[in-house]
This record gives C-alpha cells, sequence and structure tokens, in this order.
C-alpha cells in the first residue's frame, strides 16, 4: 500500500464515518420529543454532512481520478463504504439515537483532537475546524446519557437496552488496518490503540454515572467495516440516499 | 378608566403607527385574534418542517443535503420563536401543541400537500415561501411589537430559502428532459395551493374589518396575493417554466398579472381536514408527542433528583 491509497483509505473511514452518521441524524428531522431537541440533532446532522463533504472532496483529490464528493457519496458500493458500524446502527428510540451519538461523540472528539498535530495539512486544518463542532456535540450526548441513565426507571432501561445493543459495534471504531500504520509511521494520524484507553476511561465513567453497566458480551466485538463487510441496515441507508442520483447519472443537481 | 375609553387610546395609539407591547393594555378581542394567528404561525413552521424533512435523507448531492438540513432547522428556530412571541400573550407553548395536536388549532393548510419529488422542494422554498414573505412582509408591519419584530427577523431568513427554492428550480428547469419535466410537475401542483395560501378572498374574509383597524393586518389577501402573484409569474418565465392557468393574461393598463378563477371549494375542503397528508401530518406530531413523553419525563425525574441532590449537599 502506498501512502497514497493509506490517505485515500483514511479519508474515506472519517468522511463515511461522518456521512452516514448524518444521514441517520437527519431521519429525525421534525420527529424529535421536543423543538430544542429536533434543533440539536438536525444542528449534529449538519455538521457531519459539512464534515463528510470536506473529507470526500479531499478524498477524491488524493484519489486523482477526479470524483467529487457527490461521485464518492452516491455512487460507491456498499461494499466500498468504509464507515463504522456503529454510525450505520437503526436510530430506534431517542435512548438509542443518544447512545449511538455519545459512544461515537467521544471517539471522534479524541481522534480529531489527535488528528489536531498531524503532520497532514489537511488533516491537521479539518481537525482543527471540526473538534470544536464535536466538542458541543460529545457535551451534549453526554448530558443526555447520565439525564435518561439516572431519570425515571423507565428511562433507564430503555437507555440500558440500547447500551446492550449498541456496544458491540464499539469495538471495531479501533481496528488498525495498513493504512492507519503507514500513516501512524509519518505522523499524520494518531495510533487508535491510545485513543481506545482515553475512550475506555471516558466512556466508562460516564457509563457509571448515568447508573448503567456495560454489557459483557463474552468477548464478542461486531467486526467487519474495515474490509467494507456491513450490517443489514447499511443497505437501506444506501437505496434511500442514493436512489435520486442513480437514477438520472447524467444530471447535475 | 372604563373600557371605551381604554379602547379609544388603544385605537389612537395604534392610529398614531406606535407598536403595543406584551405588559400593555389591550382588548380581549385583539389578544385572543393575535395569540390565534401567531400560534398558528409557529405550528405552520413545525408541521412545514415535515414535507421538507421528507428529502434529507434522498437531497440529490451533499451540498443540497446541507442547505435542507440547515433550511429545516431554521423552521425549528421560527417556530420555537413564534410560540416565545405567542407566549408574550399570555398562553405557554404546551397549551398550543394541545390545541394543535387535539386538532383546535390550524396550521398552513400548504403543508397538507405531498412532496413527491426533489422539485417539490424547490417549489416550496420559491413558492411557499415566497408567499410567506409576501405575507410575513405586510404582517412585520403590524401593531403587535413582539409579533412584528419577529416578523422582520424571520423574512430576512425566508428570503434566503426563497431564493434557494428557485436556485433548485431553475437549475431543473435547465436540466436534462427529465429534470425539466419534474419541475414543470411540481409548479403544477404547487401553483394553485400557494395562491390558495394567502387566505379567503377579500369578498369572504371573516374579521376583516377588525383586524384592519387594529392593524393586524396592514393589507387585505387579495391585496398581498396579487403582489405575490406579480413577482412570480415573471420568474416562472425566466426559468421556462409555464404557470398552469391558461387564463393567465398581463393587463397593460394595471400592470398587473391576472389569473383565472381560484377552486375555493378545494381549499376548504383541505382546512377541514380532507387534503392529501392531513392526517399523516397531525399523526407525526401526535407520535412525537407521544414518543416523546418519557423522554420529557426522565428530563424532569433527573432534574428533580439534581436540586435535591444540591439540597442534601448544602
Amino acid at each position: 500500500m502506498t501512502e497514497k491509497e493509506a490517505r485515500f483509505e483514511y479519508l474515506i473511514r472519517l468522511g463515511d464515518n461522518a456521512l452516514i452518521l448524518g444521514q441517520r441524524l437527519g431521519e429525525w428531522c421534525g420527529h424529535a420529543h421536543q423543538l430544542e431537541s429536533d434543533i440539536a440533532l438536525t444542528n449534529i446532522a449538519l455538521d457531519n454532512v459539512g464534515q463528510a463533504r470536506n473529507l470526500l472532496t479531499e478524498a477524491g483529490k488524493v484519489e486523482g481520478k477526479g470524483r467529487s464528493e457527490d461521485d464518492l457519496a452516491f455512487f460507491r458500493t456498499e461494499n466500498e463504504f468504509r464507515n463504522n458500524l456503529l454510525t450505520e446502527q437503526e436510530n430506534g428510540n431517542f435512548a438509542q439515537t443518544i447512545t449511538r451519538q455519545y459512544l461515537f461523540d467521544v471517539f471522534q472528539f479524541h481522534l480529531y483532537s489527535g488528528l489536531c498535530s498531524s503532520t497532514d495539512d489537511f488533516l491537521k486544518g479539518f481537525a482543527e475546524k471540526s473538534v470544536k463542532e464535536v466538542t458541543y456535540h460529545r457535551k451534549l450526548s453526554g448530558d443526555w446519557m447520565v439525564r435518561l441513565g439516572d431519570g425515571t426507571e423507565e428511562s433507564h432501561d430503555k437507555m440500558q437496552e440500547a447500551l446492550d445493543i449498541l456496544w458491540p459495534f464499539t469495538g471495531e471504531l479501533f481496528e488498525k488496518t495498513e493504512a492507519d500504520e503507514i500513516l501512524i509511521a509519518s505522523g499524520a494520524v494518531p495510533d487508535l490503540e491510545e485513543i481506545k484507553k482515553i475512550w475506555i476511561e471516558e466512556t466508562s465513567a460516564k457509563i457509571e454515572e448515568a447508573t448503567l453497566t456495560i454489557p459483557d458480551t463474552m468477548g464478542y466485538m461486531a467486526r467487519g467495516s474495515r474490509d467494507g463487510h456491513h450490517t443489514e441496515y447499511m443497505g437501506y441507508i444506501l437505496a434511500e440516499m442514493q436512489a435520486l442520483p442513480r437514477s438520472m447519472p447524467d444530471a447535475t443537481w | 378608566m372604563d373600557t371605551a375609553e381604554r379602547e379609544k387610546k388603544f385605537q389612537e395609539k395604534i392610529d398614531s403607527g406606535l407598536k403595543v407591547e406584551a405588559k400593555e393594555w389591550m382588548p380581549e378581542n385583539y389578544r385572543k385574534q393575535l395569540t390565534r394567528m401567531i400560534s398558528q404561525h409557529a405550528h405552520s413552521e413545525i408541521v412545514g418542517m415535515l414535507p421538507e424533512g421528507n428529502w434529507i435523507t434522498r437531497a440529490p448531492s451533499l451540498r443540497r443535503k446541507a442547505v435542507l438540513l440547515a433550511k429545516v432547522q431554521d423552521e425549528a428556530g421560527h417556530g420555537l420563536y413564534l410560540y416565545s412571541a405567542a407566549e408574550t400573550l399570555g398562553i405557554d407553548r404546551k397549551t398550543m401543541i394541545d390545541q394543535l395536536l387535539s386538532g383546535r388549532a390550524k396550521y398552513s393548510s400548504i403543508f397538507n400537500y405531498p412532496t413527491l419529488s426533489w422539485a417539490d422542494i424547490g417549489a416550496i422554498g420559491w413558492l411557499v415561501d415566497g408567499a410567506a414573505i409576501v405575507n410575513q412582509t405586510m404582517l412585520a408591519r403590524g401593531s403587535y411589537g413582539p409579533y412584528s419584530r419577529a416578523m422582520v427577523r424571520i423574512c430576512k431568513e425566508e428570503s434566503f430559502h426563497n431564493r434557494q427554492g428557485y436556485e433548485i428550480m431553475y437549475h431543473l428547469a435547465n436540466g436534462t428532459p427529465e429534470q425539466k419535466a419534474m419541475a414543470q410537475d411540481a409548479l403544477n401542483r404547487w401553483w394553485w395551493p400557494s395562491i390558495q395560501m394567502l387566505g379567503p378572498s377579500d369578498a369572504q374574509s371573516k374579521n376583516s374589518e377588525e383586524t384592519m383597524r387594529w392593524k393586524i393586518k396592514v393589507e387585505s389577501n387579495d391585496t398581498v396575493r396579487q403582489r405575490f402573484i406579480d413577482r412570480t409569474v415573471p420568474q416562472a418565465h425566466a426559468a421556462g417554466l409555464t404557470i398552469p392557468d391558461p387564463d393567465l393574461k398581463f393587463n397593460e393598463e394595471t400592470g398587473h398579472w391576472e389569473i383565472g378563477e381560484i377552486e375555493w371549494t378545494e381549499f376548504y375542503r383541505v382546512i377541514k381536514g380532507h387534503g392529501p397528508c392531513n392526517r399523516k401530518r397531525l399523526k407525526a406530531r401526535q407520535e412525537a408527542e407521544r414518543e416523546g413523553r418519557w423522554v420529557r419525563e426522565a428530563a424532569a425525574a433527573y432534574a428533580a433528583k439534581q436540586r435535591a441532590r444540591a439540597v442534601q449537599a448544602a
């Protein structure tokens, strides 16, 4: 793998995470339990779509085959997507959405914080700008974790159920590929091993504060996105997202 | 001061062009009419999020997706802002939402029409927001301070949405034959509802005399409608689209575009609950409310626990 290929894979991974999570959050629009939350979820969706645009545009440039952000978003097939499985999980109820959000926000925050000292100018600039957005996302979802976990019995049960469903999808956030090794060596990206330590510590403390328990999965963690293998949800996400541009491939929008 | 005298002073104030502020005395019917109007406007912003939200996950480019997300977020913000403006008249948000969910309060009937293609997102921005701007620019000159100021602020954002909507339509109308057909189809379906959206004709309109005297409205529905028509018809032509009205003609003498007869039967039927999406829209809001109950209860329970903990710690 060349350094260029490594950069492309890494940019696609970050971009797809932001895009698919933004897509999921966009489904909430108009349906949240109160206006303030509707605005907050849409705002996080918007930040993520904005990040995805920057990342995919850069990925297209690195690749050098003339693909735009839209070519990459709308004309790749499922197994070319590299987003983590966590981001594509269904919204479910608000407990599930907010738990998914929290687990991912803490990861994204520390990853972007690490990228702020990248030797890669694009990644550094991108991270410095985006980490400000994610700081707010992490605060919002973290507050909801505690509020709902330590709220009523009903909300506690819903949150525990959400955590049980989503926890197994957190393992592969930290899986490294050859691209990671190449980029770590050049100081372009942080080591996911290091991010994992901080992530475990921070999320464990918050989960405890929320009076919730990390489920025992007997060591099972879902994996696959690094090789383009997704969960059953992904096909439907892409079918919905890509339908219109694919039905009129010659059109511009 | 007795009521007659107060009403006289109130009228003098309005006639002199001053704004009425929240804490000041006002006739009960003035309060009632404004509360109805502002809450109806707030509900329209919220229900209006649904037809547009319908295309967020399917927007055909990432730029369009981001713009649409931002737009719908603006609508939620307008709703929030308007509920607050209505609250200055002594009603709370929960009461207003209950009125919406039980079907007692109305929202703009236009949102009972479906968004069937991407071009409908353009049509809403161009036509629906276009009609709203013409109406709201008029309402910004109204006598109630909090509402009038809200209108000034909201109109600025709506103008932006309006331009974005027209830009979507213009782009489609000048795109592939399929895209052009999509744009024309959207215009065909949204034109008449947008015309109707500005309210019954002056001959049919209830409460007009009082609302005009109190400057709740400063121009009649037909006047506002004509302004909307005059600014929209040339835009359609510039994009190469055809207004779906065989009787449409330009009157050289008056300088106005004249339209054919408006089909009011449909308007009243949709208002009474029998449009393509009335039940779907209300159901979506009712579900959000029902599904959100445990979240609101949990937030309240957590806040109570926090207060108790603070007392214990002190």
